[in-house]
């Protein structure tokens, strides 16, 4: 994989955290890790970090392979490398696993102090907010006060304007894509859907299904292929599916028929093979309870008024998970504040993957915001 | 919309406006006019459609909201900006009344430019038997953008129409020259300032 524009070969870090995170759940974690990556050098005024934060499933491994992995490709590699729209000869990039996560930070899976039992269903429920504070402590460990940008897609993009808001001085441009201020009633029912999917699942075994060696690959699976359709547009599964039907497909039946089906099946049974239930609830949970204009009255303007960054948000015309209007809230909160902020909509048939998709204006757009800051 | 790079209407609106302000440029493109603005100490926000000109505003530096004009302001509050700038624009739209309208609501005052239509050449390729080609209007009718032609009387009797009030009044010739004589029989370009009446 010596793609010409590859950041290359990158390891995993691990950073552990004596000092307790307190969480919104009232609860604090005693003692926490966090995995992460890096990508660039850090200059020596330390101004020219950028954090990249990660949506639902998520993690550290944002850009680059693993020298024994060659075809684990970062999740983001076509916006992060040398001469990419985020930089890395320009700007140290910084990916990192989220708390609750399932890729090496502390998570359901790991093991509970204060039972030597893996945390399972009693790892607290963690918010964008505490996400936020987690990775400040980080910032902290690599000398970094400010972020010359945070950006995310989807869940990364609610992070990055939870951080705008919450440590307004060290945030000096967030990227906010494909996300929304909130979740809609909408949005929560198919979250709810997912996780009845999973909590339903009799191996999930209230949520301590490590402990029966075991997992709960039906309802996550279940959970994925729910998700998965929110992800595309109709639009796209028209052109790639259709009503086409599988070769061998038989008629009358139940068995898989419509190539959509076969396409739904792979996808959930391929994230079911690795993904952690109890992580995919978590990070349901997060974007639920996401809402950051609730502390202010309801006022997302009144929340963002004591950002001091400068926003760059980029909605998807087929996404209707996170649609273009729910950005523009965004957009108009800030423009009410007088705030710097531009909108970039991309017409694509990639719903709300559309964020991770290759697109000459999208990337060109991201690339020549980022040109402009000063490091 | 093409922008030309000699824009003396520029010199006209950035005369209207004092340093602090904040200005909504509406169909802004490559950012040229709040530039122009920013550098003389105004804070600016453009609203524009074409993805080319919305990645030209952002390598310019410029606060740029994709968006389409004829869809309104909505999302815009009351009383947002100093002044809303509509340049050379208002005659590539439908909506008319309702942009109008929707300046003076979002901002203080507005600022509008377009082509006058009864500029003595246009006069006379249409005494001619054929629609004007100009400066101000350099486009065959077959590929123009504009789809409102109107002259300045037109736009005078619509503002009174609608009760907008006309603070201030420029009109160039083709070369960017300021008229004051006959300036809808030698004015190629009208720029108004205005604001709600009453």
């Amino acid at each position: 994989m010596a793609e010409r524009l590859s950041v290359g070969p990158v390891t995993p870090r691990r950073i552990a955290f004596a000092e307790p995170l307190p969480l919104a759940a009232g609860t604090a974690l005693p003692h926490w890790e966090l995995v992460y990556e890096t990508y660039g050098t850090l200059n020596a005024a330390k101004s020219n970090a950028i954090l990249v934060c990660h949506a639902l499933s998520g993690h550290h491994h944002v850009a680059g392979w693993y020298a024994d992995a060659p075809q684990n490709v970062g999740w983001w590699d076509n916006m992060i490398g040398p001469g990419k729209p985020i930089d890395t000869d320009r700007f140290f990039v910084v990916g990192v696993n989220n708390l609750g996560g399932c890729h090496g930070s502390t998570g359901p899976a790991t093991t509970n102090p204060a039972t030597g039992q893996p945390w399972g269903a009693d790892f607290p429920v963690v918010t964008v907010s505490d996400w936020v504070q987690a990775q400040a402590r980080l910032a902290d460990a690599l000398g970094i006060d400010a972020w010359a940008a945070v950006v995310g897609g989807s869940l990364g993009g609610m992070q990055a304007l939870q951080w705008a808001i919450d440590l307004p001085s060290r945030v000096r441009h967030a990227l906010v894509i494909a996300a929304a201020p909130k979740l809609t009633a909408e949005n929560i029912a198919f979250n709810d859907v997912a996780r009845q999917a999973i909590l339903t699942d009799p191996e999930f075994h209230g949520g301590h299904f490590y402990r029966h060696g075991t997992r709960p690959t039906r309802g996550l699976r279940l959970a994925r292929m729910l998700g998965h359709i929110t992800y595309l547009s109709d639009d796209q599964m028209a052109a790639k599916f259709g009503r086409k039907r599988r070769p061998d497909a038989g008629s009358y039946g139940f068995g898989v028929e419509f190539e959509i089906e076969s396409y739904l099946r792979y996808q959930g049974d391929k994230f079911a093979g690795w993904f952690d239930a109890n992580t995919y609830l978590l990070m349901t949970k997060a974007l639920d309870y996401f809402d950051p204009a609730q502390p202010y009255g309801d006022d997302l303007a009144a929340a963002l008024a004591q950002a001091r960054a400068g926003f760059l948000v980029v909605s998807f015309s087929t996404d209707w998970r996170f649609s273009p209007a729910r950005s523009r809230e965004i957009v108009n909160a800030l423009v009410k504040n007088h705030q710097q902020v531009s909108y970039a909509e991309i017409a694509s048939p990639h719903g709300h993957d559309g964020f991770l998709m290759e697109d000459p204006y999208y990337h060109t757009v991201v690339a020549a915001y980022l040109r402009n800051i000063t490091t | 919309m093409t922008h030309p790079l000699k824009r003396p209407d520029f010199d006209v609106i950035a005369g209207w406006m004092k340093p602090g302000e904040r200005v909504l440029d509406l169909g802004c493109g490559e950012g040229e006019l709040l530039m122009l603005l920013a550098a003389r100490g105004l804070r600016g926000w453009g609203i524009e459609r074409d993805p080319g000109h919305v990645l030209a505003a952002v390598e310019n530096g410029i606060n740029v909201i994709q968006s389409n004009l004829e869809a309104g302001l909505a999302g815009f509050e009351d009383d947002a900006f100093d002044h809303v700038v509509l340049s050379r624009t208002l005659q590539t739209m439908r909506h008319t009344q309702q942009i109008l309208a929707e300046m003076l609501r979002v901002g203080r005052e507005a600022v509008v430019s377009f082509p006058n239509f009864a500029y003595w050449k246009n006069r006379m390729a249409v005494l001619n038997g054929r629609m004007p080609v100009s400066e101000d209007l350099p486009y065959q009718w077959y590929d123009t953008p504009n789809v409102r032609f109107f002259t300045m009387l037109d736009f005078e009797s619509l503002c009174a129409e609608m009760g907008i009030v006309i603070r201030d009044r420029q009109v160039l010739d083709e070369r960017g020259a300021l008229i004051t004589e006959e300036p809808n029989f030698l004015g190629s370009l009208a720029v108004y300032r205005i604001g709600r009446g009453g």
